[in-house]
């Protein structure tokens, strides 16, 4: 039977997320000491080893993101939370800046101290208006306990725009412009916020280095998958009994994640397909559920990790209409700064809605498919590169579906 | 709701690196929307050409130039809500309020717009009303939910 293991959710429940002595008295900030008392070097080494990888979606090995950042001489460096969390179906970071803010300051003091950076800023999405003011709060209790030193941490909120969860939109947007990417290389950490090395992290990879710093990098690195170790907090939605957010090891099963913590599909329906990883995941059908969550297991199958979210539909779902509802999402979503971005999700979502209303002919069929390799090789940024998969693994995976729209 | 005036807040964030968007966010939590004149009054306080603060004002989905309703509704329409009957409480909504999606009422109180994931998907269907989430919303509860603006 699988089980949760918490570690970025280890004081859930446990603590008043807005009274600083229980986080302390749980032992909270005991790591940025500890950290303060190594050299910066060592820091990053031990992130390193511990193979903690990005939980924002691209999987990055912290510790040598941090190393360009550390690397590179400047007079001002910045570490940046990323809190946009826009994938559809995803919570999880909202859930650990709600239930544990401090974790989250902590974990970004600690990349501050290894790179050399004094200034912190969380980028949090529009959406969480409440969030931010929590974490304004928490970010007043640990400078008047004097637990961060000199690093500073301040808030700044989006505005409803799915494509500043992209580390250099977000960039532009803390520097007051559109949210458009920007072209890479340099990449932020060595040229960022204002020019400057950056380190950009998911709120989840922050909250996970307390632990990290705590306990070890051995201790880390032999929980999991051993290519993406720790845990992954995921979040369920559609059709599963348990609709919440479960922290597992990156080795448990979709089939545990959705069967076994998620209590299965309701109503005595039966199972038709998972989507991992928010609107830009893979479709993934039954025959692959016994693959591990990890980021490269999950590669492997052609699907993503990505944020966790874990949207599971049941056999009466028109697999067929939810891609079209997805398709609409990312032509939505386009900055359209590039131009297969800008005018591929365009034809995208209006092809997808001739399938849906069965007016689409085999000619339509392979243009998708063109359409949807080309945006995938040469769109600017991973929102054009990603928009396609939803689409091409529902028509890999669920093509009878499709073949009944089709005109004969 | 206490109308602090738009130059006020703007000169509040004036000196802070990339404040135009946190002014904007500001003076939109208390109008409501974005006035023309303070895209101006931006430019200028910011020091970008008036382009640029049209630019951004417009990029992102949540700011507004010009009036709209006091109280916006956001219908989230992401996969997750959409397969949760999001649909149905968008009639729901235009049934009781008499507007399309995308309008405004006649007395300015409510405004109608769809919105992708708030991330409350714990219950869906979900919408926001002012940026506020209501879970578990169906054509049964939209009325209790609206009862509370009117
Ligand atoms: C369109 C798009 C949206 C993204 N949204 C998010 C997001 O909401 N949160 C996040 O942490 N990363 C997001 N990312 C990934 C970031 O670009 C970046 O890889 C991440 O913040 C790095 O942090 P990590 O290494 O800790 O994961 C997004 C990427 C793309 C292309
Ligand atoms: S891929 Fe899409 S979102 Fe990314 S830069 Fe190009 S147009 Fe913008
Ligand atoms: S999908 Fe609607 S709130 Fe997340």
């Amino acid at each position: 039977m699988v089980e949760e293991m918490r570690i970025v959710l280890r004081n859930l429940g446990k603590i008043d997320p807005l009274k600083i002595d229980d986080y302390i008295n749980a032992g909270g900030y005991k790591s940025l000491q500890k950290a303060w008392g190594m050299s910066q070097m060592d820091v990053i080494q031990e992130v390193k080893n511990s193979g903690l990888r990005g939980r924002g979606g691209a999987g990055f090995n912290a510790g040598v993101k941090w190393g360009f950042s550390y690397n590179t001489p400047a007079d001002q460096k910045y570490v940046v939370c990323n809190a946009d969390e826009g994938e559809p179906g995803t919570y999880k970071d909202r859930i650990i800046m709600e239930k544990d803010p401090q974790s989250l300051l902590e974990g970004m003091a600690i990349c501050g101290y290894a790179i050399g950076a004094t200034k912190g800023f969380i980028y949090c999405r529009g959406e969480y208006p409440f969030v931010a003011e929590l974490l304004n709060q928490a970010i007043k209790q640990a400078k008047d306990k004097g637990v961060l030193g000199d690093f500073d941490i301040e808030v700044r909120m989006g505005a409803g725009a799915y494509v500043c969860g992209e580390e250099t939109a977000l960039i532009e947007s803390i520097e007051g412009h559109r949210g458009e990417p920007r072209f890479k290389p340099p990449f932020p950490g060595v040229s960022g916020l204002w020019g400057k090395p950056t380190v950009v992290n998911n709120v989840e990879t922050f909250a996970n280095l307390p632990s990290i710093l705590e306990k070890g990098a051995d201790w880390y690195k032999a929980i999991g998958a051993p290519g993406y170790p720790g845990t992954k907090v995921v979040t369920l939605t559609g059709d599963v009994a348990n609709k919440t957010f479960f922290e597992v090891p990156t080795d448990t099963s979709i089939r545990d994640v959705v069967f076994g913590l998620g209590g299965g599909i309701p109503n005595n329906k039966k199972f038709k397909a998972v989507q991992i990883g928010g609107t830009s995941g893979g479709f993934i059908p039954e025959a692959l559920l016994d693959t591990p969550i990890d980021f490269d297991s999950m590669g492997a199958i052609g699907a993503t990790l990505g944020s966790g979210a874990v949207f599971v539909m049941d056999e009466t779902r028109d697999i067929v209409d939810i891609a079209t509802r997805i398709a609409k999402f990312f032509e939505h979503e386009s900055c359209g700064k590039c131009t297969p971005c800008r005018e591929g999700t365009k034809r995208m979502y209006e092809l997808m809605v001739k399938m849906n209303n069965g007016q689409a002919t085999a000619g339509d069929w392979a243009l998708m498919n063109k359409l949807g390799s080309t945006m995938k090789q040469i769109s600017l940024c991973g929102l054009g590169q990603a928009a396609p998969v939803p689409i091409l693994t529902t028509m890999e995976h669920f093509n009878q579906e499709y073949k009944a729209k089709l005109l004969a | 709701m206490a109308m602090s005036d738009y130059k006020e807040i703007i000169r509040q964030y004036q000196n802070k690196s990339g404040g135009i968007i946190e002014a904007y966010n500001a003076i939109q939590k208390s109008y409501g929307y974005i006035p023309e004149d303070a895209v101006a009054a931006a430019a200028s306080a910011f020091k970008v050409p008036k382009a640029e603060a049209y630019g951004v004002a417009t990029f992102y989905s949540y700011l507004k130039i010009g009036p709209r309703g006091r109280n916006v509704i956001r219908i989230c329409e992401s996969a997750p809500c959409h397969i949760a009957g999001a649909e149905e409480v968008v009639k729901t909504l235009e049934k009781e309020l008499g507007i399309k999606m995308g309008e405004t009422t006649a007395d300015g109180k409510f405004s109608l717009e769809f919105t992708e994931c708030v991330g409350q998907c714990q219950a869906t269907p979900v919408i926001t009303v002012n940026r506020k989430p209501y879970e578990g919303v169906s054509a049964g509860n939209v009325a209790a939910i609206l009862a509370e603006y009117k």
